[in-house]
């Protein structure tokens, strides 16, 4: 009996043990700005609640990011005593956060006050009832003063809820070494049809490649059909990626390859180990890409380091977009905050002020989404970005700021993307298929499978 | 409290308890811990799985659908995963039974020199993190000509392959990380098998005349048989669940034309990245029967139900 008595001890202690295990979490995840030792004595009514700072959990899966945030919730700090903040800034990684978050979400326990949402994973977060904050009252202010495009990105039925952290204009990236030795000045290259005739220049000349288009990826044909207002999805989730200006654009971007102007990236997309090592060593003379892809060329192909310049993507027609905004994060308030107030107050200084947006370039070398810094004197200044391309980035910027022609992310977004990525184009760029045939054949599928 | 009466009425209860419970309850007792562990983490996900696969599940909008769950499996990339998995489990069989049996025989045999070194070096892959292993194995099947399968296949003439982007060739890399990743473990299971092989059978058969091959074929293969039943089952397992080997070669967006979409991979592509989880739950349902009667198909074959004669 006595031996009994201890086994059955010895196992309501282990199961104690294990569930309080499971409540610990919970606490940790929701904890309660009055929780800390301070509390007790603010709510005593004699002490100011002053020095008591508000405890923000913030996810996100990039760590610039999170140090981004640690920055400004620190600038924040020194600016309102009255309203302290102490950031949890967490940084877990890609997948794993947005399936977290959901889940969260889904399950109305453990979510963050505030989360970065990355672009093509916001609409899974559009589904069902919402359980994002809207944030209408801290955006609308703003919208003359933004990019407008970065924040319908995340709203639904004229409710905004997120705010990117930069434009991601896309931009020409030219080898001017490449350039010079085939005597071409890339600033002659106005027009696709351009990049034809001195495409071929140069790939004569240097015996390699002009341009470069990803081979299982969305960052060369997403933007070249942005230029021209198309895009693969339309603003009610229909799947327009058969429209006739991007079949155009691919049998286009096609033609150039079958003609060795152009080539498929190694490692069949432009952000990877492979695509880096061949740009590195001279493999192609330009590419197009997103601003953010600036730091892959600073961190990742040092031996391009003064070589490289920055100018605007050529266009379809004179006067047409010479730029396309691409890839983006959002950061949102779940509905799970306690304190939503301080939340929104700020994420508004961090995403939409001045000095938020200053910082965007000078800790993450990114593009702000509020235009006038663009022009501001603390963008010129130098960094590793102008020491890498030069003083004029923001020069080529200011030039092409109305030139991004907003996208459109809805629920159907990301199989439409899958498609572009694993079907359509390695279909077209890796085994030569017809473009007009394999992009309406994927269409008709993907309007099977969505309804749309 | 009237003390006397409860000490009374505790010696009886003990007596009762002791006689009745003593002997029939310990056992429940013992298996308790994995009773419950096993009505908490297997069950109940089970279950509720069963019932969000009739569900669509969404923040504050969930509503049974019917069959229309099942009905959305009847499509291309569900038949691509199954066909994938299928053919990845095929292939890890062929690989990961007759190569482990044959190097725990070496390593077993008492001529073998630095048996313990080869043992570890070919046990240490299985205690590698996959993600690292995957990221490595990435670059080993990179498509550039300095890549390491690439640079050994240029030593037989071959050209330079894209490893990741045909459906052939990624087959191969995924059933060469499984090899490497599990060959040490089915070498352990054989060797525990072989260790308990008497060695008296061996002798025996000495005397009788019987050479290397024949032992191999009449003694060491039947009496592995249990365990080669046990390897084959798990391995089955393996190959339906595999997921991190595919998500580590082509990351979470995908493969090109879904080369290196498996099952799991499909469960989490539409659970997780589509936030389909009620559909979700219908694929790993269908898993779930589809390696039952994979593996029951396959243990009857084997004669696994057969009573010993």
């Amino acid at each position: 009996m006595r031996k009994m008595g201890l086994g059955l001890t010895a196992l309501f202690l282990v199961l104690t043990m294990a569930l309080t295990a499971c409540s610990s979490t919970n606490n940790g995840t929701n904890v309660k700005p009055s929780a800390s030792p301070a509390g007790t004595k603010a709510e005593g009514g004699e002490a100011p609640p002053a020095a008591e700072p508000t405890k923000l959990t913030l996810w996100t899966f990039v760590q610039q990011h999170a140090d981004f945030y640690n920055f400004m919730a620190a600038e924040w700090n020194k600016g309102n005593p009255d309203q302290q903040i102490e950031l949890d800034a967490q940084n877990i990684p890609y997948d794993d956060m947005h399936t977290r978050l959901l889940l969260a979400l889904q399950s109305g326990k453990g979510a963050p006050d505030l989360v970065d949402i990355e672009q093509s994973k916001f609409p899974n977060f559009m589904k069902g009832d919402v359980q994002l904050v809207e944030l209408n009252d801290i955006v609308e202010p703003e919208i003359p003063n933004i990019v407008k495009s970065r924040v319908e990105i995340y709203s639904k039925d004229g409710k905004y809820y997120g705010v990117d952290l930069h434009v991601g204009a896309t931009v020409m990236y030219y080898n001017k070494e490449l350039m010079d030795k085939a005597g071409v000045n890339p600033d002659d290259i106005k027009l696709w049809s351009d990049v034809e005739t001195y495409g071929k220049t140069v790939a004569e000349k240097t015996g390699v490649p002009f341009i470069t288009f990803e081979g299982s990826g969305n960052w060369s044909w997403w933007p070249a059909i942005n230029q021209m207002k198309s895009d693969q999805v339309g603003p009610d989730g229909e799947i327009t990626v058969d429209d006739p200006r991007n079949i155009q654009a691919m049998t286009f971007f096609k033609k150039l390859v079958d003609e060795k102007i152009a080539a498929v990236s190694p490692g069949t997309g432009h952000d990877t180990p492979e695509y880096k090592a061949f740009m590195n060593g001279g493999g192609a003379a330009a590419v197009f890409m997103p601003f953010w892809f600036m730091n892959r060329f600073t961190d990742e192909m040092p031996d391009l380091k003064g070589k490289m310049i920055i100018r605007p993507m050529p266009a379809w027609e004179e006067g047409g977009n010479r730029s396309a905004g691409m890839g983006g994060t959002g950061l949102s308030i779940t509905n799970q905050t306690k304190a939503l107030e301080l939340s929104k107050k700020f994420l508004a200084y961090a995403k939409l002020s001045k000095e938020g947006n200053i910082q965007v370039w000078k800790q993450l070398g990114m593009d702000p989404i509020r235009t006038e810094v663009w022009s501001d004197p603390a963008m010129s200044e130098p960094n590793k970005f102008t020491d890498y391309f030069g003083t004029d980035i923001f020069a080529t910027l200011t030039e092409i700021k109305d030139e991004i022609y907003p996208v459109n992310i809805r629920e159907t977004s990301p199989k439409v993307f899958d498609a572009v990525r694993n079907e359509i184009v390695p279909k077209i760029f890796q085994f030569g298929e017809d473009p007009e045939t394999v992009i309406k054949k994927a269409a008709e599928a993907l309007r099977k499978d969505t309804g749309k | 409290m009237n003390a006397g009466k409860q000490v009374q009425y505790g010696q009886s209860r003990a007596v009762r308890t002791r006689k009745i419970n003593g002997q029939k309850l310990a056992p429940y007792l013992f298996i308790l811990p994995f009773i419950l562990s096993f009505l908490i983490f297997f069950s109940y996900p089970l279950l509720n799985a069963i019932l969000m696969s009739f569900q669509r599940v969404l923040p504050g909008d969930v509503a049974f659908i019917g069959l229309d769950n099942y009905k959305k499996l009847l499509n291309p990339d569900f038949y691509k995963a199954l066909l994938n998995s299928t053919r990845y489990t095929f292939w890890t069989l062929l690989v990961l039974i007759p190569l482990p049996l044959l190097l725990a025989v070496f390593l077993n045999a008492k001529l073998m020199r630095a048996r313990n070194f080869f043992r570890a070096s070919l046990f240490i892959p299985a205690l590698t993190s996959i993600v690292v292993a995957g990221i490595i194995f990435r670059l080993i099947f990179s498509e550039l000509d300095g890549a390491i399968m690439n640079s050994f296949i240029s030593w037989f003439g071959f050209d330079s392959q894209k490893w990741l982007l045909s459906s052939s060739l990624s087959m191969v890399a995924l059933v060469v990380l499984a090899t490497w990743r599990w060959a040490g473990i089915n070498i352990l299971y054989f060797l525990s098998a072989l260790q308990s092989i008497p060695n008296e059978l061996y002798e025996s058969a000495d005397i009788d005349g019987a050479g290397t091959l024949n032992k191999f074929w009449k003694i060491t293969v039947p009496l592995l048989r249990p365990i080669t039943i046990y390897v084959f089952t798990i391995t089955i397992y393996g190959g339906y669940a595999m997921f991190t080997e595919s998500f580590m070669l082509w990351g979470s967006r995908g493969s090109p034309q879904n080369i290196g979409l498996t099952m799991v991979g499909y469960i989490y592509q539409q659970g997780f990245q589509y936030f389909d989880l009620g559909f979700g739950s219908t694929i790993g349902i269908t898993l779930l029967a589809i390696t039952l009667l994979v593996s029951m198909l396959q243990l009857n074959v084997l004669g696994f139900f057969k009573k010993e004669d």
